[in-house]
């Protein structure tokens, strides 16, 4: 996944000029994770700029930048760290094109999320602060080629989009990409497993314990259908209500925190769009209310896993 | 550099002064009589920062406004409807009613950024206008302003910061007007001039009497050419003073009525007005022909702003997202092919001088260079070798001290 990111960047770059990224140590370091190695050495010093540790001044001149013209790519180091620019991002960013009609086309991107023991600032889900601010778009990807066709619909989209990308999954995904340029939509979930039973929603690293845990129940004569949201922002209402017309049952998993996680949103508008159309009720298996722990033992409890996710599912599949 | 005014250009300045004034005025009635829907700041004693400053861009320059930078948003060629309309929550202002006060802008012909209310964030963002124009060939100047209050956020660190290393073409006008909302400037910063804060990014800086429109003028002008030329970011701080509370609804019953008088005496309009009779650029004539034509503008402006419909309800949702409303192309003007490959290929490796050792290091005096360029005649506060001022001395206007 890391890979296809990469080439998504480089693709992208070599297509438009526009293009340029800044953040910390992107250039000759070639970044934390080395998403953007070898970009500097081949694009210049102009369009791969290494910035001060300074998130606020980061997205400031991202926007400044979209302003005149250019598609900026700016990357928190960890994602954890764009709390630092939440007041350029949803004051400044988000309200631009409505308030004075100035789009803002940058896409801010970053590691995160949890399962490699980063401990409480390096383990962050924070898309739910974003996705209750109407302006952004919030893209969540679970497989290389949604990765690498997502970003490039990102970078070429006329809005703010805050990329994120579950670290876990860098190295851990692997599959042969296409050759030669596609794009994935903004805005479209996809079914990545059909079922009749129950409908299990998720997005990121969760899109795969989903499926681990898909596979546990059809062996039990369960048959689960998968969705992945892939951008949270906007959300595809359309997907998840035609699904939970077919199967009567939702159940959403997200590695973000329990309260005020995105389950609960989509519970609200499954019983605004299709409440006759439930058999059970709305059920999620989430992280826990807790900042993420650093201790193996402590994240290992602190995560959704296959067994917690497959334990639900069966509950769900009984009514 | 001597930088001189011509006639016409002098009298322009009063215009927009007097505009900016007369405007303020109007709006103020406006707001006894609930017409205006928000809040109203003034800039009372304040407009020949916002007027000189912005008077030394170029039309292809970028500014951002802060909230008491009417006057800057005048010369910029915005007019008194606009700013009616946006305070009046009109359906014909800029921004069709969403936002209001000078929290408006033009992308495409005035080059206008439009100001939040949360401070310090436009300066980054002016510093990534710099860095794109820059990046495009353009040779723009982006400008902004900050209050004395203001230079205390994060933000106005880390983009002063950035565009120090990028060597961004930003003036930042600090408007020391002494308050921020009811905290004197002395509580706020401990430094004498907030022009010294410049120091700690190395870059230069100039401290200016905010109330003399014509040395604003001439400090901003040659800050803006200095940018121009590639030098990196400049830093200038004008003295002057908030002649009203924060906003209409603050009595400002916490500054010492003494200091009120002390700045009333040095009213910038009164100020300019004098300096024109005394310098015989204008008569009684030409000042009442000047004043006719901005009262005639405001009255028509005021009709247009009073006889326009608030927006439609149904213009709520509208805009949020850009859906193919905007075609987004940079203005180029170098060569593309100079940014791709392979003429844009480097060798990523950094030249590192010095090493950082500590013996390497720069002596004080040597270190000083860059700021003496504006501290010749000020030894106190930038000790540097006789030799170095002298040369530098030469360049540089007598700087423009305030004495207390």
């Amino acid at each position: 996944m890391l890979e296809a990111i990469r080439q998504a960047l480089f693709e992208e770059m070599e297509r438009d000029p526009a293009v340029v990224l800044l953040g910390e140590d992107v250039g000759v370091y070639g970044g934390a994770f080395k998403v953007t190695a070898g970009l500097l050495e081949r694009f210049g010093w102009e369009r791969v700029i290494d910035t001060p540790i300074s998130e606020t001044a980061i997205v400031g001149a991202a926007v400044g930048m979209s302003y005149l013209g250019l598609r900026p790519v700016a990357e928190m180091q960890f994602i954890d760290f764009i709390a630092c620019c939440f007041n350029q991002l949803t004051n400044f960013v988000a309200k631009s094109h409505y308030r004075w009609g100035a789009p803002v086309p940058m896409v801010v991107r970053g590691p995160s999320g949890g399962g490699v023991h980063g401990g409480p600032f390096h383990s962050a889900n924070p898309e739910m602060y974003f996705v209750h601010t109407p302006g952004l778009k919030v893209v969540y990807p679970s497989t290389a080629y949604d990765a690498k066709g997502l970003l490039k619909s990102a970078i070429r989209d006329n809005n703010p989009v805050l990329f994120f990308e579950h670290k876990f999954l860098y190295r851990r995904v692997k599959e042969e990409l296409p050759s030669g340029d596609y794009t994935v939509p903004l805005g479209k979930a996809v079914v990545r497993r059909e079922g009749r039973d129950l409908t299990m929603v998720s997005y990121a690293a969760m899109m795969h314990t989903s499926m681990g845990a898909a596979e546990v129940l059809a062996k039990e004569g369960i048959e689960a259908e998968v969705i992945d949201l892939r951008t949270l922002l906007p959300l595809d209402r359309e997907t998840l209500l035609a699904s939970v017309k077919k199967t009567n049952k939702i159940l959403v998993v997200h590695e973000d925190t329990r309260t005020g996680g995105i389950a609960g949103e989509i519970a609200a508008l499954v019983c605004e769009g299709a409440f006759e159309d439930l058999d059970g009720p709305v059920l999620r298996v989430t992280s826990l209310d807790t900042p993420v722990p650093y201790s193996p033992p402590l994240e290992e409890r602190f995560l959704p896993d296959v067994q917690r996710v497959a334990a639900a599912a069966r509950d769900l599949a009984r009514y | 550099m001597k930088i001189s005014l011509r006639r016409e250009q002098h009298l322009e300045l009063y215009y927009y002064m007097k505009l900016n004034r007369a405007l303020e005025e109007q709006m103020v009635r406006l707001f006894r009589q609930n017409k205006i829907v928000g809040g109203l700041y003034s800039s009372l004693g304040q407009e020949a920062i916002s007027v000189g400053t912005a008077y030394a861009l170029e039309p292809r320059d970028w500014l951002a406004p802060m909230i008491r930078n009417i006057g800057a948003l005048l010369v910029k060629g915005f007019k008194p409807r606009d700013i009616l309309t946006q305070h009046m929550a009109k359906y014909t202002s800029p921004t069709l009613g969403k936002d209001g006060t000078s929290h408006f802008g033009d992308l495409k012909v005035r080059h206008v950024v439009s100001p939040i209310s949360m401070l310090g964030d436009l300066i980054p963002v002016m510093t990534g206008i710099a860095m794109a124009g820059s990046y495009l060939g353009q040779k723009i100047v982006a400008m902004t302003w900050i209050g004395d209050g203001g230079t205390s956020t994060g933000a106005f660190h880390e983009g002063i910061n950035l565009a120090a290393v990028q060597k961004a073409a930003l003036v930042c006008i600090i408007e020391n007007n002494q308050w921020a909302y009811s905290t004197p400037v002395r509580r706020q910063v401990p430094t004498q001039d907030l022009a010294d804060r410049a120091k700690a990014y190395g870059i230069p800086s100039y401290v200016v009497d905010g109330n003399d429109v014509v040395s604003v003028y001439q400090v901003s002008k040659e800050a803006v050419e200095r940018c121009r030329s590639g030098q990196g970011p400049i830093l200038i701080e004008a003295k002057t003073m908030r002649m009203k509370g924060h906003a209409q609804h603050d009595a400002a019953e916490y500054v010492p009525k003494a200091m009120f008088e002390y700045w009333k005496a040095r009213d910038p309009l009164d100020r300019y007005e004098k300096h024109l009779t005394a310098s015989k650029l204008w008569d009684a004539q030409t000042k009442a022909e000047i004043d006719a034509r901005i009262e005639r503008e405001l009255q028509e402006d005021l009709e247009f702003a009073e006889s326009s419909p608030l927006p439609p309800p149904e213009l709520v949702e509208q805009g949020v997202y850009c859906e193919g409303c905007h075609t987004i192309e940079p203005d180029w003007q170098r060569p593309k092919e100079e940014l791709v490959p392979p003429k844009s290929s480097v060798a990523a490796v950094w030249e590192v001088e010095d090493f950082g050792a500590f013996e390497k290091r720069e002596e004080p005096a040597a270190a000083a260079k860059q700021s003496t360029v504006l501290a010749s005649g000020d030894g106190r506060r930038h000790p540097a070798q006789p030799s170095a001022r002298k040369e530098k001395a030469a360049k540089t206007p007598a700087r423009n001290k305030v004495r207390r």
